[in-house]
């Protein structure tokens, strides 16, 4: 007789549901790291308006109001001030807004353009390529195309704006100028700026008139629709707020631009240029902020971080909006 | 056997009387165009474009009325208007290159890359100096720049990934969010944290923290989409084998996608190389090398071109499109290595 083991009775395993605790350690950090951009957004918003508070606090809505830039000694009346500065920064915020919706007005239908002929419209090779050069613009340096502005377009723009004013000067008031001369005026700055923001609403576009459905087009075609009559009613509806939004982060970018824009614009604080869009001068917060930074009093620095601010809150209203829209359209598809 | 039939446009058939007209009119209308600017008033080349652009509209959409085809009219005319999208666009995009080539090349020097401004003054011969010292800061306070946000960004997008929790939502918000920060507020801010505060003078460390604020949501956003790719299946037979979460992603999810991360990085770069406003608040400039991050304002090459081409002179703007120039190589070469990477990474 052989002898049988006795056979070991495994106990079953136990299961264990809570998560290990190098696990839980994994998962916080990556918490954490979830959570950096709010932190550093939030991180922004608080530096700048700690610092710029005793500005804010002296001047009140008014720094939002006003146009005028005075520096005076430098000096808050709390301080002892003999001469009080005035601080304003309405005009350049006006300023950027008008040289951003003007240099959308430039990009949307060339962008819409350039969309519709990569998606509809060339031969795949030639669709490919475009698409390459749209997205190396993209990552060209704005400080090239601030020398392109100033070196290249200038010259050039100044013709134009010229022609533009001599002949419908008298018929539509945006384009009648004060003083005749053409140089750094919103208009260069538009154009600019409209390049710069090019690439960014024709992916946009390009992305959502990619993914029209193929039944959609290949059903108003069955109903005899031309390739024009099939654009205008099924690919153009369908990626409108694609485009909206492409164009609002496009927006953002422009009201966030500096160096491109301090090129070309002549910076006048203490008269807001409410539309002349060829007189030579303008307004945008960001390049203000470059343009005075170098030699600025700890006072002024204190306002131009109140300007910054304004520019930041400004931006990230934009960009929210925009990324909602967008996100609803990718979504929709 | 039955053809497969392959997917056909129909919307793209072109018969050859068509092929014929459509010849006439794109090549036929730019010749009218030249002799109506050469024989009136108007003048240039943007007078010579725009005549060519309404040519182009009125005899391509007659054309299309010829046909007898009342809708072949508004197809024309969309044709017409979307290609002068295209060309006005390339125009510019040539325009923008050109003048960086043609006066790039023309006064590089190759010993500009290994020397600093030294020794240059105002207006000082292209024969001495150079912009080494630039280029260096350049690749110093990007690098730093990619070291502090690469790891955040991918901790980002792992949390997006892996993680799944309840604020999913809102740090894809936030990230996006982040994205639409404007340069100089980012260097703002780095400005307020260190330099106002007497933490650190203007120095490169500083500059990195402003560049990484920025780079961070492009790194993210990138990381999340590569993430995204690795095979739910990978990540469920990793834990099957007795993984922890932390050993599944180290060892599996991470390498899984590791060309992805490196493009998310590279695009990172691109995206910040060429930034110049909050460099100027930061890192502000020098002439001379300047190897440490820690102390002393450090230059790079967009805030070299900034101060060459405001200073004026003729030699310094020219110094500032040979920095301009070799700046666009740069990135000319950061972008293409993130598409060669993305590219294979898609095939696979």
């Amino acid at each position: 007789m052989t002898i049988l083991h006795e056979p070991e009775v495994v106990e079953p395993r136990e299961i264990i549901i809570s998560r290990r605790f190098s696990d839980k350690v994994f998962r916080a950090i990556l918490v954490i790291g979830g959570l950096f951009a709010f932190v550093a957004l939030s991180g922004i918003f608080g530096y700048l308006f700690i610092t710029s508070l005793p500005v804010l606090q002296y001047a009140g809505i008014s720094f939002f109001t006003d146009s005028f830039w005075y520096m005076g000694d430098t000096l808050l009346p709390s301080q002892g001030s003999i001469d009080p500065p005035q601080l304003g920064i309405f005009a350049m915020l006006w300023g950027s807004i008008l040289i951003s919706v003007l240099a959308l007005s430039i990009a949307v239908p060339i962008s819409m353009g350039l969309a519709l002929a990569i998606t509809h419209f060339f031969p795949k090779i030639v669709s490919r390529s475009l698409t390459f050069v749209v997205d190396l613009v993209a990552a060209v340096p704005s400080i090239i195309f601030g020398l392109w502005g100033a070196y290249t377009l200038t010259p050039h723009a100044e013709l134009w704006a010229k022609w533009l004013n001599r002949n419908l000067g008298d018929v539509i008031p945006i384009f009648s100028v004060e003083f005749e001369y053409f140089g750094q005026s919103p208009f260069m700055a538009g154009i600019v700026l409209a390049i710069m923001i090019i690439p960014i609403i024709t992916s946009v576009a390009r992305e959502i008139y990619g993914s029209v459905p193929r039944d959609l087009i290949t059903g108003a075609q069955a109903l005899g629709a031309s390739r024009w009559t099939m654009i205008r009613s099924v690919v153009i509806p369908f990626g409108k707020s694609g485009v909206v939004g492409g164009a609002m982060l496009g927006l953002g970018r422009a009201l966030g631009e500096t160096v491109a824009v301090f090129f070309v614009l002549n910076i006048v604080t203490g008269n807001v240029n409410w539309f002349n869009i060829l007189e030579s001068e303008g307004g945008s917060v960001a390049s203000f902020i470059i343009s005075r930074f170098g030699e600025a009093s700890p006072l002024e620095v204190q306002a131009l971080f109140g300007a910054g601010l304004a520019l930041f809150v400004l931006t990230l209203v934009t960009n929210a909006t925009a990324t909602l829209i967008v996100n609803k359209a990718r979504r929709r598809r | 056997m039955s053809k497969v039939q392959r997917g056909t446009r129909p919307w793209r058939s072109i018969d050859s009387t068509v092929l014929l007209q459509q010849l006439f009119v794109h090549l036929g209308t730019p010749i009218l165009a030249m002799f109506v600017t050469i024989n009136s008033g108007i003048s240039g080349y943007s007078g010579f474009l725009l005549v060519w652009f309404f040519l182009h509209l009125v005899t391509a959409s007659l054309l299309g009325k010829l046909g007898k085809k009342k809708k072949a009219v508004s197809d024309s005319v969309f044709e017409v208007l979307s290609s002068a999208a295209v060309l006005v666009f390339i125009l510019f995009v040539l325009s923008v290159l050109q003048p960086v080539f043609q006066l790039g090349l023309e006064n590089f020097q190759v010993h500009h890359l290994f020397e600093d401004a030294k020794d240059t003054g105002v207006d000082t011969s292209l024969d001495i100096g150079g912009l080494g010292h630039a280029l260096l800061g350049t690749l110093l306070t990007v690098g730093l720049a990619t070291l502090f946000s690469l790891p955040i960004g991918v901790l980002a997008a792992l949390y997006v990934t892996e993680v799944r929790g309840i604020l999913t939502p809102f740090v894809r918000f936030f990230v996006q969010a982040m994205s639409g920060v404007p340069s100089i507020i980012a260097g703002l801010f780095a400005y307020a944290v260190f330099i106002a505060s007497g933490i650190l003078t203007y120095s490169g460390f500083v500059a990195a923290i402003a560049l990484s604020i920025l780079m961070l949501p492009t790194v993210a956003r990138t990381a999340e989409e590569v993430l995204k790719l690795v095979p739910d299946d990978l990540r469920s037979a990793a834990l099957a084998l007795g993984g922890t979460q932390w050993r599944s992603v180290r060892m599996v999810v991470l390498p899984a996608a590791r060309s992805g991360l490196v493009t998310a990085a590279i695009l990172g770069v691109a995206r910040v190389i060429g930034e110049t406003a909050p460099l100027l608040l930061t890192a502000f400039g020098n002439r001379e090398y300047n190897l440490n991050p820690l102390e002393g304002p450090i230059a790079t090459l967009p805030t070299y071109i900034f101060q060459q081409f405001l200073l004026g002179t003729e030699n310094d703007v020219r110094r500032a499109w040979v920095a301009a120039f070799v700046l666009l190589v740069l990135v000319s070469i950061v972008f293409s290595i993130a598409r060669l990477i993305s590219s294979r990474f898609k095939q696979a």
